[in-house]
């Protein structure tokens, strides 16, 4: 039996077609073909829509309007990290998240382990993003949709404004530069901090390393450590900026320079001229959802222009967003925040630094396995 | 004691037998089960394999993490007693009773408020630009390097453990009898050869359990070491969130976890010793 029709014959979701009073005479009636709005109305309680993401996605500033719209409340488990995720999915029975929203680089793994849904690529604004991003990497098995990119950002240089000119931040040996010496900080996970450094050492495909790669790798991280003033969790990335006890930290980009810099945090992020890496969120319908026309709902409504205008604004951290219409309607609505993020259609803006060859999308080691990775990372740590 | 109200107390000792039994050693024994399974697509397997242990104990990061995590906890235990053991004997022995009963509920306030929250406040002092460096500043001196450093992390640990040792050492310098340092002073010891000759040998369980309690809260603390220390090198439990962190090593988590109460329990047998075991 396949798993989708395992799915449809599980006694929850039998339970929930028979009690759907929209659905009474076609329990066989895809569930997709019933708008959220008419099951919102059929009863006065808002339904519970789950959501797996990282922390911010389902706080007031972007889920409060949908909640509203589907009568639905949506109630997140927030996660610290890919390897978290995939840990909470595999460690859930299927239909405990109806969306889930995951840095790009998992979903391939996450489809692999059967945790998606496939998703109808007509359902949603494609036409309206960039063409960079409308068959994104990973996101499609042939023809076949898993996942929709939310929104993006690069990772550079993050630096003090005051302590670091632009002009060295522009370049990733300002890491080793002996006025920095104890300034500069690691954002505590090893794949952006290595694929940064990767970038440095030459290497135009920075995860796809062979052996000896690898080796240049460790071997120029390793010269970097005697700068190191440590390891920090967003908390202590956040405060260490912020205090100017951190003048540089690798690892990161505007997601916190850009929440800082709000603040009035004298901190900024510039993508070096060795080229920097770009991050991607994107949401998913998880498997065995009995929510599957909310969630659809969900990701229409985020990915629509006035979705992707709020998510570029997210209270939690900022970013950049896919959708040319998105940023056509940031443009008037907060013009100062479209040029502090370059999603300007007019002059310079960020997709000419995508187009230009200088970011690479972040992804899992292709070489090596993760644990490689991620054992160099703990043995760099331990010496300086 | 006859056998039948020995018989009679038995339910007695059933709910905190039980407690330990369902908060304690249950989770204990779980942690020691899974520190054999295996991660199989970042899933926990049941398995029974020593390859975990293998791993985790052949790797020169867990002994350098144990090294400086013991190094750390020790300085923290013996920081913390000097600090608080000229606080502990003035409440104990110059103070008025209501004074004194005053400043044990003012060592309580600190419990009031979140460790990390007072880890957190003390990067504004230890800060390059803090108030520390500003203070030193104002005197013509050199800014010192405090924050992210083992001395930060040695500030935190004090800041966990100072109010519970001064609360430990105070109620042991209280148990302790006048008489005897009268009978002391009476036979012309000084001040110096008192606190050392009677004092101390007779505070010695307090001093000691006081200094065992701070190598315990410092030996397993995760906030001073990431937040004053800048998690390098890490320790311990810096160890235990990288293993997690990444490819979600829960068993060889559970290997550390284990070294750890290990080592602790060997620690506290040895201090139960020191601090009761008799002269020879």
């Amino acid at each position: 039996m396949k798993e989708e029709d395992k799915n449809l014959q599980s006694p929850l979701r039998r339970r929930f077609l028979q009690g759907s009073g929209a659905l009474a005479v076609g329990g066989a009636l895809p569930l997709s073909l019933v708008s959220a709005n008419s099951l919102a109305q059929a009863g006065g309680q808002p339904r519970t829509l789950t959501m797996l993401a990282w922390y911010g996605h389902a706080e007031p500033d972007i889920v409060a309007e949908f909640e509203a719209k589907h009568n639905v409340k949506v109630k997140p488990k927030y996660y610290t990290g890919g390897d978290n995720m995939l840990a909470l999915i595999s460690q859930s029975p299927a239909g405990t998240y109806d969306l889930i929203l995951s840095d790009a680089e998992y979903v391939p793994q996450l489809r692999k382990a059967g945790y998606l849904e496939r998703l109808d690529a007509k359902d949603y604004a494609f036409d309206d993003y960039f063409p960079e991003f409308q068959k994104f990497p990973g996101h499609w098995d042939g023809n076949d949709l898993y996942a929709v990119m939310v929104r993006f950002g690069f990772l550079g240089v993050a630096y003090n404004t005051d302590a670091v000119p632009e002009s060295k931040a522009r370049s990733f040996k300002v890491y080793w530069d002996p006025a920095y010496k104890g300034k500069v900080g690691h954002f505590d996970w090893y794949l952006p901090n290595m694929g940064e450094i990767s970038l440095y050492a030459g290497h135009k495909a920075p995860y796809k390393l062979e052996k000896e790669q690898f080796a240049k790798l460790q071997s120029v991280m390793k010269s970097l450590r005697p700068q190191v003033a440590g390891f920090f969790d967003y908390g202590g990335t956040f405060s260490g900026l912020k205090n100017g006890q951190l003048q540089l930290v690798c690892g990161i980009g505007d997601w916190i320079t850009g929440t800082l810099a709000r603040s009035g945090a004298k901190v900024s992020s510039v993508v070096p001229d060795e080229g920097g890496l770009q991050w991607t969120e994107s949401l998913s319908i998880g498997k065995g959802t009995r929510n599957a026309d909310l969630a659809k709902a969900f990701i229409q409504y985020v990915t629509s222009a006035q979705g992707q205008v709020k998510s570029a604004k997210m209270a939690a951290y900022p970013a950049l967003i896919p959708n040319r219409k998105g940023w056509e309607l940031l443009g008037q609505s907060d013009p100062a925040e479209a040029r502090r993020q370059g999603m300007v259609l007019q002059g310079h803006n960020v997709m000419d630094d995508i187009r230009s060859g200088k970011i690479t999308f972040r992804q899992l080691p292709v070489q090596q396995s993760i644990e490689d990775w991620n054992d160099f990372w703990s043995e760099y740590k331990e010496k300086a | 004691m006859s056998s039948n109200t020995s018989r009679r107390r038995w339910p007695l000792l059933l709910p905190p037998l039980l407690w330990q039994l369902t908060f304690f050693l249950l989770p204990l024994l779980f942690l020691f089960v899974i520190s054999f399974w295996s991660v199989v697509n970042f899933r926990l397997e049941p398995d029974m394999t020593l390859k975990n242990w293998d791993f985790m104990l052949s790797r020169s990061s867990f002994w350098s993490a144990y090294s400086h995590t013991w190094a750390l906890a020790l300085g923290a235990a013996v920081v913390t007693t000097c600090c608080s053991f000229p606080a502990a004997c003035s409440l104990a022995f110059t103070v008025s009773e209501r004074t004194r009963k005053l400043a044990l509920m003012f060592l309580v306030v600190p419990f009031f408020t979140s460790y990390l929250v007072r880890v957190y406040s003390w990067q504004a002092f230890l800060s390059d630009n803090g108030i520390v460096n500003a203070l030193l500043g104002l005197f013509g001196l050199d800014g010192l390097p405090m924050l992210n450093s083992d001395f930060g992390s040695l500030v935190g640990y004090v800041t966990l453990a100072l109010p519970l040792v001064t609360l430990v050492q105070t109620m042991g310098f209280a148990q302790i009898d006048r008489n005897l340092i009268e009978a002391a002073h009476n036979l012309r010891a000084g001040p110096v050869r008192t606190l050392f000759e009677v004092i101390i040998p007779l505070a010695k369980p307090s001093l000691v359990v006081g200094a065992l309690f701070a190598f315990i809260l410092a030996f397993g603390d995760f906030v001073a070491p990431t937040y004053l220390g800048g998690g390098a090198p890490p320790t311990l439990s810096n160890l235990i969130i990288d293993t997690t962190k990444s490819g979600q090593q829960w068993p060889r988590a559970a290997v550390v976890a284990i070294m750890m109460i290990l080592t602790l329990v060997l620690t506290s047998l040895a201090a139960v010793r020191l601090a009761y075991g008799r002269r020879k």
